[in-house]
């Protein structure tokens, strides 16, 4: 039995060869990821500059670590004693030049890192000046982003939207995070570092978008249950495109308003205004317990950013949210802990749900033939 | 008055019989009473390697979670508790009782010793860590897990649990059970500090002392320095969530990131109490496989203390995206940068303690081999988080999950792996088998590196760690299913390991007195060594004592063996009846008569059973269940208190 385990202990090097190129080999391999979350892949000047001060010091550390890995190798092969030799070896107990320069080479080559790091540190703190810049408040919520778009100050509000976040390309854009519940961490790699969204604190952080596209990014701070179901998108759209969807935001949707304040309705009973605004509708318009859906329609994903926004996906939500996404309830379905009540315990039916879908994507999209299966009034 | 009128006017009175110390040193019973330094290391050993497998199960599950995108193996509560739990095990349930035991079984045999300093303290560290550890297990039973992360940040955990940010009693388990761990590991530390300071045999000065000696050394000031600021704020969770205390809480004035910097100026330095142990293993290994000195003694003992204090100075490189401003970071880059230079002195002494060695490729070799690569790699990938910037990007991701298991599994847990196959001759008597030692080496090299080295990659890619999902499209499936088949690789090598062992303990070949040619004192005694120790305490002369006594250095410093005449023979106690030595200085006699050791004591036990039951009662809030578990806790200590200080105290 033993000579089997013997002749593949043999083989063992050449194995773990083997299994180290199959994971570089998948590690290289060209894969065409349909989304962008990437820091490998830059497309703003912040995470640009991150790439450009790593790179050098990613391949230092590859040669130096391909030097001392392979030297363990080297030396463990080179000075094996072989079965039967018995080798009395110099008895060699230090030197002290040898000492001295592996202490002070490393020293020099981290004070060079030092300094790189030091001067890019500063670079990436800068606040950016001046009349075209965007402000964004931005407020971590568990498991949403709240984006509330400012004047330079940052207090005036403009309006505010919910996990997609649209900027005017090659434009700094000023974000001021904090958090409302726990703490959370904006999170865009391929538009810049993480910034993490405290709360009671404000952090700065500034990003920018290159190129015309749609990134990715995520809460990157474990902030409970559904902390895996927290993402975002950064939408850097053309000046022009900007602006336009900018003055549609500042609009307050017709029908909406009159149809969640209206009693006798299919909402009746399900208090959506205490959790969530609609522009305008009066009594719920400021809360910001739930995202603010008043361009839920032009968006396209929500919950976090954990389902398509389609008509189904809507439905099953409004229907049953917490089995839909991990949202602690407590025991009162009536007054869930975090996040959307389950209605159908409260009574919804699906149709119910169907109908109150049907009515929100068409009171707030531009463009609600985008929709399948949507058939509005 | 003599000395014996003294013993007896100290004598109480009249024996109260409870008090009376238990006597036994077999059967079952006795691993529940005994101050033996050695059985107390061992079980530390089983019961964290027990511990081990139930962190590894957990890693298991995870992994299984997340070997495709949308895994629906767990729900996001099952997975949060579970890397929770992995992570709380393997730091202080594995990690930091896996050191305890080495340094019980190995610090008192390496100075010349016969016990530790306190030996009733030692065992209340173990019965701490044991209850304990089972403390914080039992919250699977009792309403959900820890499901806040093994570094618990608020207002996450602190908030009381109406609001519904954390679900479950979880953190209430976690923050009281690990207050319980602190106890018995600043216990220990004071332990080995005291032990290494005073109860050197002859001869044995500090700068003569093995590196493990030393890491241990620099470990249990690290321990009883660290514990203090984690409890603070282990405290002040718990009493934020039972109690409305609004230390985190801003609303109310407090500060969320004061907890950040009270538990990670702990949490720094408990990275360096788990890997020092790892680094004086693998000091240890690699000149007796080497036939060579370690190079550079001194330096590498000094850098191991720079090690130890320059780790006070890093913390905030655990919130450099927390926002503290460009100057805090900067000063926390620079200073992260700084500690990488003693350990990487360290590296390179190793690489020159083989460099023309006789290498002998053997199990306990290989496994310190794979410690130096691969802790290399997680050294390197440290490195590139003190570029603040770039740990902006990967602070939180995969590459971080790569970084650390490169250090404390590539590194420590291979250290581990190699002191275990080391030592366990001189444990347990038998010799493990080499073949299956090497198949679990190869195996877990493979399995390990299969399991993290594609993080790296995950975390450039964008993977968010802590995520119980992720969705197709990014481009993250063939490396995690990777990860995923190299996880149930590293079991099998722990499999390997464990049959290993349990194949010779019935069958394996009786291990000779110095298996390994070995370098240092703890090999002068039979295996497994007697109760207490040596027969005769053995006066040093030399650092690597024992190899002085067997070798010499030639004019060209080339190894010559000493004649068998001149060599100093390995002790056997059983041929050595009736020694005249007086080297112990306490009347030391071969074969175990006259000499003095310690008697058992149940007491730690109690002590130790008395905390749990008080945890349960802060946990629950119920005041009866406190009382009693506080009556335990006082009978224990008075019973302790009183017990008389040895039977035989009085030569009657």
């Amino acid at each position: 039995m033993f000579d089997r385990i013997r002749r593949v202990i043999r083989r063992g090097p050449v194995a773990v060869g083997a299994t180290t190129l199959a994971v570089l080999l998948a590690g290289c391999a060209k894969q065409a990821p349909d989304k962008q979350q990437n820091a490998l892949r830059p497309d703003g000047p912040a995470a640009h500059k991150i790439l450009q001060l790593t790179t050098p010091f990613f391949w230092l550390a590859v040669v130096i670590g391909i030097g001392v890995v392979g030297a363990t190798i080297v030396l463990a092969i080179k000075f094996r004693e072989r079965p039967g030799e018995e080798r009395n070896p110099k008895q060699i107990h230090g030197h002290s030049a040898l000492e001295i320069s592996w202490t002070i080479i490393p020293a020099l080559i981290l004070a060079v890192m030092g300094v790189f790091t030091v001067s890019t540190i500063f670079d990436l703190s800068k606040e950016p000046k001046g009349a075209n810049v965007v402000h964004i408040n931005v407020t971590g919520k568990q498991w949403w982003w709240e984006y509330d778009y400012t004047d330079a100050s940052g207090t005036k509000l403009q309006f505010t939207t919910a996990n997609e976040m649209h900027i005017p390309v090659n434009t700094p854009v000023f974000l001021r995070i904090t958090a409302a519940d726990v703490i959370h961490s904006f999170w865009v790699p391929n538009l810049a570092g993480k910034k993490d969204a405290v709360p009671g604190r404000t952090d700065y952080l500034t990003i920018q978008g290159s190129k015309i596209g749609e990134f990715a990014g995520t809460c990157a701070e474990y902030c409970g249950l559904s902390h895996a179901n927290m993402h975002l998108k950064v939408f850097v759209q053309t000046r022009a495109d900007y602006d336009a969807w900018v003055a549609t935001q500042k609009t307050t949707p017709p029908k909406l308003a009159s149809y969640v304040k209206d009693q006798t309705g299919p909402v009746a009973g399900y208090a959506c205004t205490s959790c969530h605004a609609f522009a305008g509708s009066g009594a719920g318009s400021a809360a910001t317990r739930g995202p603010n859906l008043s361009h839920l329609g032009d968006r396209t994903t929500f919950a976090g950013g954990t389902y398509d926004l389609t008509l189904d996906n809507l439905t099953k939500w409004i229907y049953d949210a917490p089995s839909r996404k991990p949202m602690e309830q407590g025991p009162d379905p009536k007054n869930p802990r975090v996040g959307m009540p389950n209605f159908s315990k409260l009574g919804m039916t699906e149709s119910q749900a169907r109908d109150i879908a049907t009515s929100l994507l068409c009171d707030t999209a531009s463009n609600p033939s985008k929709f399948t299966g949507l058939t509005c009034p | 008055m003599t000395t014996v009128d003294n013993a007896i006017a100290l004598r109480p009175a009249r024996q109260i019989r409870w008090l009376e110390r238990p006597k036994r040193t077999t059967g079952v019973w006795s691993w529940f009473t005994t101050v033996d330094h050695k059985k107390i290391a061992i079980m530390y050993g089983t019961t964290a390697l027990l511990f081990f497998l139930a962190g590894g199960i957990e890693a298991l599950l995870i992994r299984l979670q997340l070997a495709r995108p949308d895994g629906t193996v767990l729900t996001a509560n099952q997975y949060n508790q579970l890397f929770t739990m992995h992570g709380t095990t393997m730091v202080f349930l594995l990690g930091m009782p896996l050191a305890a035991a080495f340094g019980n079984y190995l610090i008192p045999l390496m100075i010349g010793a016969r016990d530790v300093a306190f030996p009733r303290l030692n065992m209340l560290g173990y019965w701490v860590f044991v209850f304990g550890g089972l403390f914080i297990y039992s919250s699977f039973f009792l309403g959900g897990a820890p499901n806040g992360g093994w570094f618990g940040y608020t207002p996450l955990t602190s908030t009381p649990l109406a609001q519904g940010f954390l679900p479950g009693r979880g953190p209430d388990f976690w923050a009281v059970g690990l207050i319980m761990l602190g106890i018995g590991s600043v216990a220990t530390a004071l332990n080995f500090i005291v032990t290494i300071l005073n109860m050197r045999a002859p001869g044995m000065t500090l700068m003569r002392m093995p590196v493990f000696v030393w890491m241990m050394l620099v470990v249990a000031f690290l321990t009883v320095f660290a514990m203090p600021p984690v409890t603070a704020a282990l405290i002040e969770v718990y009493m934020s969530r039972n109690f409305g205390a609004n230390f985190f809480n801003p609303a109310a004035g407090g500060d969320p990131l004061l907890y950040q910097h009270l538990f990670w100026i702990f949490g720094h330095p408990e990275v360096y109490i788990l890997i020092l142990p790892g680094m004086g293993i693998v000091s240890e290994i690699l000149p007796v496989f080497s036939r060579k000195p370690l190079f550079g003694y001194a330096v590498v003992v000094f850098s191991g203390i720079a090690i130890g204090f320059l780790g006070w100075g890093v913390w905030v490189h655990h919130m450099f995206a927390t926002g503290l401003g460009p100057v805090a970071v900067s000063a926390f880059s620079l200073s992260t940068m700084l500690i990488a230079v003693p350990t990487g002195v360290k590296i390179f002494n190793w690489l020159g303690t083989i460099w023309g060695g006789a290498i002998r490729l053997k199990t306990p070799m290989l496994f310190a081999l794979g410690f130096i690569a691969q802790f290399t790699i997680g050294g390197l990938s440290g490195v590139m988080h003190s570029i603040v910037p770039s740990d902006w990007q990967q602070t939180d991701t995969y590459f971080v999950v790569a970084h650390f298991h490169y250090v404390l599994f590539g590194g420590l847990v291979f250290a581990i792996f190699g002191g275990l196959h080391y030592w366990h001759p001189k444990v347990f008597g038998k010799m493990l088998n080499e073949a299956m030692g090497k198949t679990c080496f190869w195996l877990m090299v493979i399995g390990f590196n299969l399991t993290f080295f594609p993080m790296h990659f995950l975390g450039f890619q964008g993977q968010p760690r802590r995520t119980y999902t992720y969705a197709k499209g990014f481009g993250w499936e063939t490396l995690n299913l990777l990860a995923t088949v190299g996880a149930f690789i590293i079991a099998l090598a722990v499999l390997t390991y464990l049959v290993n062992v349990i194949y010779t303990m019935r069958r394996g070949p009786i291990a000779s007195a110095d298996p390994w040619d070995a370098r240092s004192l703890e090999w002068m005694t039979s295996n497994p060594p007697p109760e207490y120790n040596f027969a005769e305490i053995p006066i040093v002369t030399h650092r690597d004592e024992f190899w002085h006594r067997k070798y010499t250095e030639d004019d060209e410093g080339r190894l010559v063996r000493l004649p068998a005449g001149a060599a100093i023979d390995v002790e056997d106690p059983a041929t050595q009846h009736g020694g005249d030595g007086d080297g112990g200085g306490d009347g030391a006699h071969g074969g175990g008569h006259g000499i003095h050791m310690p008697s058992p004591s149940i007491f730690p036990m109690f002590v130790g059973l008395g905390l749990p039951v008080i945890g349960y009662g802060f946990v629950f809030k119920n005041w009866w269940i406190l009382g009693v578990g506080v009556a335990l806790l006082l009978f224990a200590v008075t019973g302790w208190a009183y017990e008389p200080p040895t039977e035989e105290a009085v030569g009657a």
